[in-house]
C-alpha cells in the first residue's frame, strides 16, 4: 500500500515529528511504500540542518535524514511555510536575496501541489500534528 | 473510518467530538490522547457508551511513556506502531482530531 505522512508540528514541539517519524519506520518495515513526506507550518522546522540538541537528547531531524538516505524519502518541505520560518536552500537564499542556507540532507523545499499530488497518488495520507 | 486522538479530553475537546461524529470505524488515542483510556479518566463512560459501535485502540509506546499501561480502561485494545500502520491500512480514510 502507498502512504504519505504529513507533518506539521516542529521538532522538540510536543511529539508530533517523533510518532510522523516512528510511523514512517514503520510503514516501511511492513513493506508498505511511503510516497512523500511532506512537512507544513512549523512543521517545516524539521528540516533545518544548524540543530544542536544535547548528545543525550534524541537529533530528530538526522533522524529524518538518515531515514530519507535509507529509504530514498522524498521529504518535501513547504515553501511559503519554509520562507516564514527562515529554512532556506541555495535556490531560495539566492531568489530572496540571503546570505546563507539551512536546509538539511534529503529534504527538498517545494510548494503545496505536492502535498495534493501525495493525496492523489497515495492510498493513505495521515496527518501528524500539535 | 479510523479516528485518530492525540490530546488528553481536558486538553482540546477533540475525543468528545470525534465521538459525537464518528458513526462506526475505529477511534486510535496516540501521544496524550492515551489519558482518555486509563481507568478513572473523565471521559471513561463516554469511552465505554461509544465500544458498542466504535472500536477503541491506545498506542502502547504512549501508555507506557506516561507510566499508565497498568491502567487501561477494560475494552480498550492496546496495539504498537505496527497496529497503528495496520488500522491506517485497514480503514479506508482517516482523520487526525487536530
Amino acid at each position: 500500500m502507498i502512504f504519505s505522512i504529513l507533518v506539521n508540528e516542529g521538532p522538540y514541539q510536543h511529539q508530533a515529528s517523533d510518532t510522523a517519524f516512528n510511523f514512517a519506520k514503520t510503514v516501511l518495515s511492513k513493506g508498505h511504500t511511503i510516497f512523500r513526506v511532506f512537512f507544513y507550518h512549523d512543521g517545516v522546522n524539521n528540516g533545518t540542518r544548524l540543530t544542536t540538541p544535547p548528545q543525550d537528547d534524541r537529533n530528530v531531524i538526522a533522524k529524518w535524514t538518515k531515514l530519507a538516505q535509507d529509504s530514498e524519502l522524498d521529504m518535501v518541505v513547504c515553501v511559503a511555510a519554509a520562507q516564514r520560518r527562515g529554512i532556506v536552500d541555495e535556490g531560495e537564499a539566492k531568489r530572496n536575496g540571503k546570505d546563507a542556507t539551512n536546509l538539511a540532507p534529503g529534504f527538498r523545499i517545494s510548494g503545496l501541489g505536492q502535498l495534493i499530488e501525495a493525496g492523489i497518488q497515495s492510498d493513505r495520507i495521515v496527518t501528524f500534528g500539535d | 473510518m479510523l479516528n485518530i486522538i492525540n490530546k488528553t479530553p481536558w486538553d482540546r475537546p477533540a475525543l468528545d467530538a470525534a465521538l459525537q461524529c464518528a458513526d462506526g470505524g475505529s477511534i486510535l488515542l496516540i501521544e496524550d490522547g492515551v489519558y482518555a483510556a486509563t481507568r478513572g479518566s473523565a471521559s471513561e463512560a463516554r469511552l465505554k457508551d461509544a465500544m458498542g459501535r466504535l472500536k477503541i485502540y491506545a498506542l502502547g509506546p504512549d501508555l507506557e511513556a506516561r507510566g499508565v499501561a497498568d491502567r487501561l480502561t477494560e475494552g480498550v485494545t492496546v496495539v504498537g506502531y505496527d497496529g497503528f500502520v495496520d488500522l491506517v491500512a485497514e480503514n479506508k480514510t482517516c482523520q487526525s482530531w487536530l
